[in-house]
């Protein structure tokens, strides 16, 4: 055995230690498509908060204000809903795609981990937001979103590229910020769930070529 | 200085050995069949390769199940990590030593 070998065999361990242990075949092209979905989603939470201020402006006081109130934040929570829909479906079929382009498996131990992980802290920040809407407490939701999406995405990349972390970390950035500028929540929001996404995206596409 | 090359493990000598104990030592605990996914390698070459390590106590097998189905893990043992360090230590030193 020579020095090359070694070299080789050294390089090949840390090869099958790093496929082993995190799932690397994230599309750069997922991150993009999340993106336009959180865009479109921005822009049609936009439409709905317009209407409901000429909606008010027309006349809505009262009681009429209070069913306008409760109308709003039901059309803003099924907004958020379809976007996170969309959004991860995307994600799901552009990996999907990228890994059967590659002949690599899409479902094994690493993107089961690597959902897991990323799943632990979403959905415990989405029942604590879910649990503020019970209590009428709607100031917070956007900033909320968008800190434990940014956790959750730290969380998680642990077990993928490591990029994710850093995007988490904008993420949950972002959202402190935005706890202090409540009336841009849907800016704060377009910014991280859109703008972020494609850049992030198009840096991965660049990065690992696909 | 010792001879870096007495200190390679013969044993580590095959790509699949080395390959199935690069794995475990980053993970817990690892199926079969994961295994055989990660390493893209037959099940009969890979169980043989399997029970040369466990009989030389540098792998420990567990025996479950998943339902009805027997689920097979592994996990390295003390001394299968230790004499996996010192061949890595060995391959680096033969990487500095000829500089």
């Amino acid at each position: 055995m020579d020095e090359k070998q070694s070299l080789e065999t050294l390089s090949d361990i840390k090869r099958i230690m790093e496929r082993s242990s995190r799932f690397l075949s994230l599309s750069g092209w997922s991150g993009v498509a999340a993106g336009i979905c959180g865009l479109a989603g921005a822009a049609w939470g936009q439409q709905v908060l317009l209407r409901y201020q000429g909606s008010l402006s027309a006349g809505g006081q009262g009681l009429d204000g209070l069913l306008l109130q409760t109308q709003l934040i039901r059309q803003l929570f099924l907004v958020a809903g379809l976007t996170f829909f969309c959004a991860l479906v995307s994600v799901i079929v552009f990996t999907w795609l990228h890994t059967r382009r590659r002949h690599l498996p899409v479902w094994n131990a690493g993107s089961r981990r690597l959902l897991v992980n990323l799943f632990i802290p979403l959905i415990a920040g989405g029942i604590f937001l879910l649990g503020m809407l019970y209590r009428h407490e709607y100031h917070f939701i956007g900033a909320g979103c968008l800190v434990f999406y940014g956790l959750a995405l730290v969380n998680a990349g642990k077990y993928t590229l490591t990029d994710i972390r850093y995007l988490g970390l904008l993420e949950i950035l972002l959202g402190l910020v935005c706890l202090f500028f409540e009336s841009y929540t849907l800016y704060f929001c377009a910014f991280g769930f859109g703008l972020l996404h494609i850049v992030y995206g198009l840096i991965m596409w660049k990065k690992y070529k696909g | 200085m010792k001879n870096p090359i007495a200190q390679l493990n013969k044993l580590f000598e095959s790509r699949i050995r080395l390959g199935i104990m690069s794995v475990l030592m980053v993970n817990e605990a690892v199926s079969f069949n994961d295994l055989k996914q990660l390493l893209d390698v037959t099940d009969g070459n890979l169980a043989s390769h399997l029970v040369t390590l466990e009989e030389n106590g540098f792998i420990k097998v567990w025996k479950g199940f998943v339902g009805r189905k027997t689920n097979t893990t592994y996990s390295v043992t003390r001394a299968g990590e230790k004499a996996f360090k010192q061949h890595l230590e060995a391959l680096e030193q033969m990487i500095s030593g000829l500089r």
